[in-house]
């Protein structure tokens, strides 16, 4: 019995000292296997005599039960560790940068103010209409009521081609282009690159225009005011002050510029609205009679509205952009920061 | 337009302050820009007279002077040259205040006390320049304070006015719309006509009546030119920005202000038998004021004697019949001259004159008899002489008329969606000017003499709109069309495209679309459009690609240090046509640098085929046709890495990499892969055809195909369809091998075909005798190899 016992003390203690999954599976060979200790008592158990053969039987099988139980716990410790450690090799470092499935680049800030205007207006039943930007002088300045010695063409300084073509000064060809095409009701916006010959700290020659017309039955300045402040109201995501100034444009009468409470110091006079309160932000007015007579639209008939603006202009309000020429120079540190969805 | 607001109140004596004035003309279309100060805002400085000028004992050019300030004698210590006995100057007693800065206390010049300080106009902020002491009149009221002698303080309203307005090009005008606008009436300025003193005439013909239908003038002789202009003429002047000359030109200036009427004075001896109204000779020449010599031609109107032109007619006099000191007749010019005739010609010799101004847009063509007595009276009064009779000469067929406007009441309130009380409207057209009649639809206006601007219904629309108030008017929004946008589901927005190259980790840029004449070269066979006046020589010609913008983007953040660059731009491009200039939209994309964004671990650097996959990508959003690459050249790319894109059988666009020449010359080390596609066929997709799905399963095989090393992927690809079997399903390329275990200048496809029949399941023997038929074609139109 002593022998059992010692067997069992010393299987327990080789399962103890096992560190190593191998080192346990030669603790199991020397005791279980089919030369071990254990396996040779088993064997032994043929040298008694019947009666003492079940009860040494039964001990023999105890320790052995004990001896399986102890390596397969340790069996469980060792493999626990293993995995661990594997575990622990193969750690990352979770700060480091994403490797992105999907990193988006960004839309230019004139596309993203135009492709928001074009969806506001397009939710009052507009539809986006465009044209060339080489234009002839009767798209350009005939049509809207502008002849050749008009004092209004020299506000448009304008690009010349020598065939007596004009990079066009503003997107309203695309309105004459609209109504020459099409029979009312018409209801347009015409955003595009428009060019005039000036270049400064505050012009490029180059900038973007969207401009907006309504020919209908009954169109009358208050549909145009309406539509002006809910417009700006909804582009700056506030209820603001808005005025109409007259003013004076060939292609419109009435003509109005129309002044946005400043974004910028809500109305209380600041360095970009000049201390006056207000912005300045687009022109608009009732389509002049002339204009209608050039299309063929019959103004007994029809009356309709327009309006006009810098797309530049509103974006550098929107997003505090304080120099224009940004927009033009396409450096990255400049245009990464629209990114992020419409 | 500058203007006095205590000239203006002078004529429309309203209460309001600048602010008022200001904004009550700003909201009815006179855009006052900023009010100007005229004068420093001083205190206690008197007109005061110097009685002694003694020298100083200790410097040279200092004076001891007693002068009188109405009440007693101060001494005063002065150094302008100017200072004598007898002058009245403008005297800051002690504890007046100049500026904010500038305190006048009792002082000790050099040992002797001062008590106050005898002033310049410029410490005074009522000149620019220091001119030794200001001089004030002999009649200047000694004792009195220099404010109210000089109507100060005042400011000046700096007007920007539209072209329609000019009418308000002077004082009265200006009043006149105040009138309307505010409380005060307006009381235009006297004028009594000046009697004949002499019988001096000159006689004038009106050879183009049409450009000068009325020409008033008169002959005042024995003038004085060399008087002074008074001190509160100058003040006028120089308060609306305009400087005193001698008196003849100040006088015609201030009549100009005062009245709208640009004038002109001759020197009556220089003149040649009379005035002649007239178009210039072919290649004439004039001498102008301003001593440069213009060429002339026949569509410029000039003021000419009997032997030549003297003055270009509503622009600027000449220098040869000018007044000069020793000018002793003067002949006066009041014109009516037709806009039309005067537009545009100032700008042609690079000018720009307050004449031509007013002339473009509109002179009241009642006005130049009063304008001309005016400006009698004032010149006899400065300068003395004897007027001889007024001369009109006119051409009443060529006059305009006061046009009759019809305005009706449904119409006027059917455009401000406001029905205005009848009275209330014929007030607001009658404060206008307007003679107004009422009928039953509604009023019939003349329009006054002075507003070129009306002349139809709606004009007068505005001006009721105006006059009312723009932000009293109601406001709504209009009625929504009845009417179903089309969309057209086969053609794919730009905006849809913008959005997938932005998905695909690329940067929008505008660029401009003109570009240098020397970078588009590099890019192209021919030149683009050129403009006529391009703003510089960089920004001269159309583009006709979208290359060049795209590589000055490129340039321009590389050389900031920008490493990884993938820009996309759309926009229109310019190439002339035979048969014209074709505008039409582009798109462009650069890549340059690695291929991703991490930037912790090695990336491949981006090629070719990233390139491709971002056309490919995008013509697979709407399941158009796909596109087709060609190998070709492009003279701004590298050779055997560029292609031409083709869509439906049409070359559309080029993609490939920048040819290291370019690169070098821009100062790109990096490769760079560029494309440029028209874009509308990018856009061009198929509504889809439903094809029923096969219900029996596919099979694939696997061939590798052995080719010469100058057969391409697209010629395997086009011979395999060639088979059109539409059992054949799928081609798919999976490896491209090269090595020495197939041999030299030989290359290895390795491709997976996938079979499949709408009607069966395929069986062996079907697909065995497939591909005995593919790979036969494969050997003979190919000359390949084959490996199973």
């Amino acid at each position: 019995m002593e022998e059992l016992q010692q067997i069992l003390e010393a299987a327990l203690a080789s399962v103890e000292r096992a560190e190593t999954l191998q080192a346990l599976d030669a603790v199991r060979v020397d005791f279980l296997g089919k030369k071990g200790q254990i396996s040779q008592l088993m064997k032994g158990l043929g040298h008694l005599s019947a009666e003492e053969r079940p009860h040494a039987g039964a001990q023999i099988n105890a320790i052995r039960d004990q001896v399986i139980t102890a390596l397969e716990s340790k069996r469980d410790a060792l493999e626990t560790a293993a995995e661990a450690a594997l575990l622990a090799r193969d750690a990352i470092d979770v700060t480091l940068p994403s490797r992105p499935a999907h990193h988006p680049g960004g839309l230019h800030p004139v596309t993203r103010t135009l492709e928001r205007l074009n969806a506001l207006f397009a939710s009052l039943g507009y539809t986006v209409a465009t044209g060339p930007e080489i234009e002839d002088d009767w798209h350009n300045f005939e049509a809207l009521n502008i002849p050749a010695h008009h004092p209004a063409r020299a506000m448009h300084d304008t690009f010349y081609f020598a065939d007596g073509r004009v990079l066009r000064t503003h997107t309203s060809p695309v309105q004459i282009r609209t109504m020459v095409s099409q029979t009312p009701p018409i209801r347009i916006v015409a955003p595009g690159r428009v060019y005039r010959c000036d270049h400064d700290l505050t012009h490029t020659p180059m900038f973007h225009q969207i401009e907006g017309l309504v020919v209908d039955r009954d169109i009358s300045f208050s549909d145009l005011k309406g539509t002006i402040v809910t417009f700006l109201n909804r582009f700056f995501e506030q209820d603001l002050d808005v005025r109409f100034r007259p003013s004076y444009f060939p292609f419109t009468e009435p003509s109005a510029e129309v002044d946005v409470q400043c974004v910028m110091c809500a109305g209380q006079g600041c360095r970009v609205c000049k201390q006056t309160g207000w912005l300045e932000v687009m022109g608009c007015g009732m389509v002049h009679p002339n204009v209608f007579e050039q299309t063929g639209i019959d103004t007994d008939e029809f009356t309709g509205f327009a309006f006009g603006m810098g797309i530049e202009r509103l974006a550098m309000l929107r997003y505090g952009i304080g120099d224009l020429r940004l927009f033009y120079e396409n450096d990255i540190q400049f245009l990464n920061q629209f990114h992020g969805s419409v | 337009m500058k203007a006095s607001i205590a000239w203006l109140k002078s004529l429309t004596p309203t209460t309001l302050d600048a602010q008022g004035l200001v904004s009550s003309l700003t909201m009815a279309g006179l855009e006052v820009d900023a009010v100007v100060s005229i004068a420093h805002p001083f205190t206690d400085v008197v007109v005061a007279e110097v009685r002694r000028v003694e020298a100083h004992p200790e410097a040279d050019k200092l004076h001891v002077c007693q002068v009188f300030d109405g009440v007693r004698e101060w001494q005063v210590v002065c150094g302008a040259p100017n200072v004598r006995v007898g002058l009245k100057a403008p005297l800051a007693r002690v504890g007046a205040q100049l500026t904010e800065s500038v305190h006048i206390h009792t002082a000790m010049l050099r040992g002797v006390e001062s008590h106050g300080m005898l002033c310049g106009a410029d410490e005074l902020g009522l000149a620019e320049e220091r001119a030794g002491l200001m001089e004030l009149p002999g009649d200047a009221p000694v004792g009195s304070t220099l404010q109210a002698y000089l109507s100060l303080p005042d400011h000046a309203l700096d007007v920007d006015l539209t072209p329609n307005r000019g009418d308000c090009l002077s004082i009265t005008g200006l009043a006149r719309e105040l009138g309307v606008l505010t409380d005060a009436s307006f009381t235009p300025v006297s004028i009594v006509p000046v009697a004949a003193t002499s019988t001096a005439q000159l006689p004038v013909q009106l050879e183009a009546p049409s450009g000068c239908p009325k020409y008033v003038g008169r002959v005042i002789e024995h003038v004085d030119v060399t008087r002074a202009t008074p001190l509160w003429m100058v003040e006028r002047l120089r308060r609306s920005g305009i400087r005193s000359i001698d008196a003849v030109v100040d006088i015609t200036n201030y009549v100009m202000l005062e009245l709208g009427q640009p004038m002109h004075a001759f020197d009556r001896e220089q003149l040649t038998d009379g005035i002649v109204v007239r178009f210039a000779h072919p290649d004439e020449t004039l001498v102008l004021l301003d001593g440069r010599t213009v060429v002339l031609n026949e569509d410029v109107l000039v003021i000419a004697d009997h032997q030549k032109p003297l003055a270009l007619a509503g622009v600027m006099g000449g220098e040869h019949s000018g007044i000069q000191a020793a000018t002793r007749h003067v002949f006066l010019e009041s014109a009516f001259f037709d806009p039309i005739t005067i537009a545009g010609r100032a700008r042609r010799f690079g000018l720009h004159t307050d004449a031509s101004q007013r002339f473009e847009r509109g002179v009241d063509w009642a006005l130049a008899e009063q304008a001309l007595e005016r400006a009698t009276a004032l010149l006899i009064d400065v300068c003395g002489g004897n007027a001889g009779p007024t001369i009109v000469t006119e051409s009443p067929t060529h006059q305009p008329t006061r046009p009759t406007i019809r305005l009706r009441r449904a119409r006027l309130a059917q455009q401000l969606a406001l029905s205005l009380p009848d009275p209330e409207v014929t007030a607001i057209l009658e404060s206008l000017g307007m003679m107004v009649t009422q009928t039953s639809e509604g009023w019939l206006c003349e329009a006054p003499s002075w507003r070129f601007d009306l002349g139809i219904e709606q004009d007068l629309v505005e001006e009721v709109a105006r006059v009312y108030g723009y932000n009293r008017l109601p406001t709504s929004l209009p009625a929504q069309a009845i009417s179903m946008a089309a969309q057209p589901e086969a053609v794919m927005s730009v905006r849809r495209l913008k959005q997938f190259l932005v998905d695909a980790d690329c940067q929008e840029v505008v660029t401009y679309s003109f570009v240098d004449p020397a970078l588009q070269a590099m890019f192209e066979q021919e030149p683009g459009v050129r403009l006529a006046n391009p703003i510089a020589s960089n920004m001269a010609e159309m583009r006709r690609s979208m290359l060049p913008g795209l590589l000055e983007a490129c340039r321009f953040n590389v050389n900031r240090q920008v490493g990884r660059i993938r820009f996309f731009e759309t926009g229109q491009c310019f190439v002339p046509e035979a048969d014209g200039l074709n505008q039409s939209e582009r798109l462009g994309i650069v890549l340059m640098g690695a291929a991703d964004r991490t930037s912790w671990e090695a990336s491949r650097p981006v090629d070719f085929f990233d390139l491709k996959g971002l056309l490919d990508g995008i013509v697979a959003l709407h399941g158009g046709a796909q596109l087709q690459y060609a190998e070709a050249n492009h003279c701004a790319m590298a050779p055997g890495q560029t292609a031409q894109v083709v869509c439906q059988g049409q070359p559309i666009g080029w993609v490939g990499r920048l040819h290291p020449r370019l690169a070098r010359a821009l100062d790109l080390v990096k490769p760079v892969y560029l494309a440029d596609l028209s874009l509308s066929p990018l856009l061009t997709g198929a509504v889809t055809t439903f094809e029923m799905i096969s219900r029996y399963p596919s099979v694939k095989r696997d061939i590798a195909v052995v080719v010469p090393e100058d057969t391409s992927w697209g010629g395997v690809q086009a011979c395999l369809e060639s088979v059109h079997d539409e059992r054949l399903r799928a081609i798919e390329l999976f490896d491209v091998y090269r090595g020495d275990s197939i041999g030299k200048e030989l290359k290895s496809f390795a491709l997976s075909l996938t079979f499949q029949a709408k009607d069966s399941t395929l069986d062996e023997s079907e697909i065995a005798g497939l591909m005995v038929m593919i790979m036969t074609r494969l050997k003979t139109e190919l000359g390949a190899t084959i490996r199973e």
